[in-house]
């Protein structure tokens, strides 16, 4: 009974992965603003962007523990694992002050993206 | 300790109340509590795996893997809730009438129980591989700090648990006649705002990239994130019906579609059902 509602389950959810899986040819890549996580505080903290235009972060966790790089005005929640790299992706703002957080330790996982 | 016990409640409710919703919406439906226990425990299971492979999944997808899962986790969610409750609005009139020993009836609703268990499973997985990666991290520091952030996580989890059955209290008490109709309403703004946020993954993933200015901002009024009670309750209202402070177009237009699409299918399938097989009217 549990087994074959797993599979039908699994079946389920291949349709809409299948579906993005054909969407995945046109991801794009390259190299973003590099901002480093360790002893849970961001490096640099305050990060500037140019307005208007869509922007990249490569977050890099050196911490023992994972984070989850938090933004409700940058509508971003990512979660970046121990010792690993995550892209965060930021829209096109426009130009003022955007708070983020690393939600996991948020005393001193602070930053903020200045976009001008 | 409190800063633990705030992350897992807020994960908590965040799951929660959408199992309050399902239960709410399943009341008097044969075996429901057998399928949301399905969901939960598969959730769990999921959000251990998908918490072990967090590194592998967001490698996928040009580094967008994280987003793109979520993304198509969700949409499964929104089309699960879809099949609910269009399948309600073919029986749940009869469900009423307590007519539901009929033997199709009771299939067909094992059926709708199997879509919303999917749902239960998909809102645990999600915030449960979330306070999997937070307790995993302050567990692997240890000590005494450890232990008390441990139990501040017991705490957050009996908090969220307890405001999560508060709220399936305060719906089952709503008279049965209009039951139906409050929680396809909420199962149907519940749906809009996961296809909302489907889209904003599929934004961040790269993905979509037009209709992206936002429409408004009330932030100021109640803001849909970070700490203190008015974003509890911006977090709240984000779970439960999808409110964004700041949406954009994109957002906004796939919110409504939903809506729009849910409920053009409800009416279809009560129109269909008057029109094609008339339901006999119990003595």
């Amino acid at each position: 009974m549990l087994t074959s509602s797993i599979m039908r389950w699994s079946r389920m959810a291949l349709l809409p992965a299948s579906l993005l899986i054909v969407a995945a040819g046109c991801g794009n890549d390259g190299g973003g603003i590099p901002v480093t996580l360790k002893n849970h505080r961001f490096t640099p903290a305050v990060i500037h962007v140019k307005a208007n235009q869509p922007s990249l972060i490569t977050l890099t966790n050196d911490d023992d523990a994972a984070e989850e790089f938090d933004s409700s005005s940058l509508k971003v929640e990512k979660v970046v694992p121990s010792h690993d790299t995550g892209n965060v992706r930021l829209r096109p703002l426009a130009p003022g002050k955007y708070p983020f957080m690393g939600e996991y330790h948020a005393e001193t996982a602070q930053g903020v993206v200045i976009a001008e | 300790m409190l800063a633990a016990l705030i992350i897992v409640f807020r994960e908590v409710i965040e799951a929660g109340l959408i199992v309050g919703i399902v239960l709410a919406a399943t009341k008097g439906v044969p075996h429901r509590g057998r399928w949301v226990a399905y969901g939960v425990v598969a959730g769990l299971l999921g959000a251990c795996l998908v918490a072990a492979f967090a590194g592998q999944i967001a490698n996928l997808f040009s580094g967008s893997g994280q987003e793109v899962f979520n993304a198509s986790i969700l949409a499964l969610a929104v089309v699960m809730l879809t099949w609910h409750n269009v399948w309600m609005a073919g029986h749940g009139r009869e469900m009423a009438r307590q007519l539901r020993g009929v033997g199709a009836a009771v299939s067909a609703g094992e059926q709708s129980l199997m879509a919303l268990a999917v749902v239960v499973g998909v809102a645990v997985l999600r915030e449960g591989s979330e306070v999997v990666l937070f307790l995993y991290g302050i567990a692997s520091q240890g000590g005494t700090t450890g232990m008390g952030m441990l139990s501040g996580g017991a705490l957050g989890l009996a908090a969220g648990a307890a405001l999560s059955a508060l709220m399936y209290f305060g719906l089952v008490a709503i008279p049965p006649g209009k039951l139906f109709s409050v929680t396809s309403g909420l199962i149907t703004l519940l749906a809009a705002g996961m296809a909302s946020q489907a889209v904003l993954f599929l934004q961040n993933a790269g993905y979509v990239n037009v209709l992206m200015r936002n429409l408004w901002d009330t932030s100021w009024i109640l803001p849909d994130g970070g700490e203190g009670v008015r974003a509890l309750i911006g977090k709240m209202l984000h779970t439960l019906v999808g409110y964004s402070a700041a949406p954009d177009g994109a957002q906004l237009l796939a919110y409504l579609a939903t809506v729009l699409a849910i409920v053009g299918l409800m009416r279809w399938e009560r129109s269909r059902r008057r029109s094609g097989h008339a339901v006999p009217k119990p003595a």
